[in-house]
């Protein structure tokens, strides 16, 4: 997998090229010729789903700021007047660009799970994994910031929410809070700083998911039974044609929901009251952020303390970075792992119950729930994940890729060598 | 499964019960909800009718205008998927309005003149600003070319998660809303007092009754169709381009399940030598 490709291009030009930069090789080695577990499932396609989320926001996102004003006053009009009414096909992109960063998550949170379900993140995958968490922060990031740029009622709120959490931090809390708003509260040096981030972040999450991909193609992938690749000839088919025409199929389903969204519930996933123009003297009277963030505002809301709250919220995305040491059960796979499979679903319903939480106003009950669930969060990965490293009775693992994927399918032999 | 595994299960499903529970706790009968209307721009195939888009704007611009402004661009009135009026008409109808000039003129004074298809709607004289109109009035009148979208009420578990389902989808909240304010003032001693607000008290109070507009088309001149006409109208001032939005949609649905189908069955193909 790595180490120089064998690629010889069949033209002369092509030979020509590939000895001064060999891309053609690169691309052939990682994407074509390169190796791929056979038992791979559906769980698998969300890499190249995400992928092209990530191509499709950026491009929404370049053309969206051709048009958009990054200014307090004119901001909120540049996108509901401009964008939406006046530019050609203007609604489709913004519609494009704000559902497509809910699908964007969507994705990520599928491909989160399916790592943490297989056992993805273990030896030899762990900076693989930590790879992944950066990037999932730098997509917080990205996205709070984006939230923030129509500079509409919610978007106010929210900046202000964030970044008063920053105030916690004892000493210093305050001149960070006005350092990073550029005066004493959000407001338009606000904005546009939030602007020029906004724009470079998903950049650096692009150099940052080609680190991703390399550390992938140097150990491999991980597989639904947990069992390194042994033997490439029975254990692996090549990517192209087969994971390509898959994560093809992926794709296009994906393409579905996102067109249902586009095209009939634009506006389900965005709160009505940022089509209000933003007045810092008038607050929503609940301020939600969007829903990939509503797990981690519920864990912050349901702390009574304002610091330890904010040590919370970046504690239960920290502690995600150090799953790779707190599971250490040598069975990888989810699949021979019947305890853990059930505490990982427990975990699932956890995080679906704050983010509903984390939508609701809280009161005594809510906030109880929330605190209930927060302990469920951290009690997975501080409590669950180390205790069954070694008190889980697992099932017994195959012996490799080719003799599990036969287990499944006894008829496929005879039906191979009748085709 | 062990007692312990029942017991964890169980804590999960009773910690999302109680949730549900408490959210299904503060519907109160003091506060209904907007009820759900028909409208023919609803669903898959919905698209404005003409007809009572102009007749909405009939109410906006006779009864709403005074206090609201709509800002929208007048040759959005001549647009596909809207009212439906003509060239000429619009014309007429931004030539019709005094528009403040973008630049002054030579002099250096700013200057009104008669507004053309390019402009938007002018905000209401008597109101040149958010702040002189809430001075009036005690909050600032909002503008309506997006109301219908920033209005919206609880819609509770289940029902959110019904609304994002193909058949059973739900965008139209900020229609019924306004459809059920306008009807909501039903304490004929407090103006002030509706039923589907929020609390209840409400700074504009009743705006409009029966026949307060007379309708050319010889619609009843009822509250009930003023209400209609005009959210109609205002939920296409918000999205006016709901209806190519759709019909793209439908192509790139059927391409997409075209395609997608038809890699299916490449990928089962391929795939056959290695199953």
């Amino acid at each position: 997998m790595s180490g120089p490709s064998t690629y010889v291009p069949k033209s002369a030009i092509g030979r020509w090229f590939e000895a001064r930069l060999p891309v053609m090789g690169l691309v052939h080695s990682s994407f074509i010729a390169y190796p791929v577990p056979r038992n791979l499932n559906y769980m698998w396609t969300f890499g190249a789903i995400l992928s092209f989320m990530l191509v499709a926001q950026i491009v929404t996102g370049v053309v969206l700021a051709m048009h958009y004003i990054p200014s307090a006053n004119e901001a909120f009009n540049s996108v509901t007047n401009d964008i939406m009414r006046n530019v050609n096909y203007g609604w489709l992109i913004r519609y494009m660009h704000t559902n497509g960063a809910s699908l964007f998550f969507f994705a990520v949170y599928v491909h989160m799970m399916r790592g943490l379900y297989y056992g993805s993140f273990k030896p030899p995958r762990e900076l693989l994994w930590i790879i992944g968490v950066v990037i999932y922060f730098l997509m917080m990031a990205t996205a709070f910031m984006g939230y923030v740029l129509p500079w509409g009622s919610m978007s106010y709120a929210g900046a202000t929410v964030i970044t008063n959490l920053v105030s916690a931090l004892p000493l210093v809390g305050t001149g960070l809070a006005h350092w990073l708003w550029g005066g004493y509260a959000v407001g338009a040096p606000t904005l546009t700083r939030f602007y020029s981030l906004h724009y470079l972040l998903p950049f650096v999450i692009v150099a940052f998911v080609g680190l991703h991909v390399w550390a992938l193609h140097v150990t491999g992938q991980n597989n639904p039974d947990g069992v390194e690749v042994k033997n490439v000839d029975r254990d692996t088919v090549a990517f192209t044609p087969y994971a390509t025409i898959k994560d093809t199929f992926a794709v296009a389903v994906f393409f579905i929901v996102y067109a249902w969204l586009i095209f009939y519930i634009p506006n389900y996933l965005l709160d009505a009251d940022n089509s209000i123009k933003a007045n810092p003297l008038m607050t929503p009277s609940h301020v939600v952020p969007e829903w990939y963030l509503l797990p981690f505002y519920a864990i912050l809301r349901a702390i009574p303390n304002k610091l330890m709250g904010v040590l919370a919220l970046f504690a239960a995305i920290v502690v995600l970075a150090l799953v790779p040491w707190l599971d250490r059960s040598p069975v990888k796979s989810a699949k021979y792992r019947p305890t853990y499979r059930f505490f990982f679903w427990v975990f699932v319903v956890v995080c679906i119950g704050l983010g509903y939480l984390g939508s609701q106003e809280p009161t005594e009950g809510t906030t109880l729930v929330a605190r209930i669930l927060t302990v469920g969060y951290f009690g997975f990965f501080l409590v669950v994940m180390p205790l069954l490293s070694f008190m889980e009775k697992t099932k017994p693992i195959p012996a490799s890729i080719a003799d599990a994927v036969l287990a499944k399918k006894p008829a496929a032999n005879t039906a191979a060598v009748q085709a | 499964m062990t007692r312990f595994k029942i017991t964890a299960l169980a804590s999960a499903a009773f910690a999302l019960a109680l949730a549900g529970g408490l959210a299904l706790a503060q519907e109160d009968a003091d506060q209904p909800k907007p009820p759900r209307q028909e409208w023919s721009f609803a669903g898959m195939f919905g698209t404005f009718d003409e007809g009572q888009l102009q007749r909405g704007f009939q109410v906006y611009k006779e009864v709403c205008s005074n206090c609201h402004a709509l800002t929208i661009p007048f040759r959005s009135l001549a647009g596909p998927g809207g009212p439906g009026y003509s060239e000429d008409q619009v014309k007429t109808l931004a030539a019709s309005y005094q528009v403040t000039n973008a630049e002054p003129n030579d002099k250096g004074e700013i200057f009104k003149r008669p507004g053309t298809p390019a402009d938007d709607f002018p905000r209401p004289e008597a109101y040149p600003n958010d702040q002189a109109a809430a001075a009036t009035f005690g909050k600032a009148p909002p503008d309506m070319n997006l109301l219908a979208k920033s209005l919206k009420y609880e819609r509770g578990f289940p029902w959110f998660v019904f609304d994002a389902l193909p058949g059973l989808e739900y965008q139209e909240m900020g229609a019924d809303y306004i459809y059920a304010i306008l009807n909501g003032y039903t304490k004929p001693d407090d103006p002030q007092w509706n039923l589907y607000y929020p609390g209840h008290k409400i700074a504009m109070p009743q705006p409009i009754t029966d026949g307060a507009v007379a309708y050319k088309d010889g619609t009843a001149p009822t509250l009930k169709n003023y209400a209609k006409d005009v959210a109609a109208f205002l939920s296409w001032a918000a999205e006016p381009n709901l209806e190519e939005r759709k019909k793209v949609g439908l192509r790139a649905l059927i391409f997409l399940f075209v395609l997608a189908g038809l890699l299916y069955f490449t990928k089962k193909r391929i795939w056959e030598s290695v199953h």
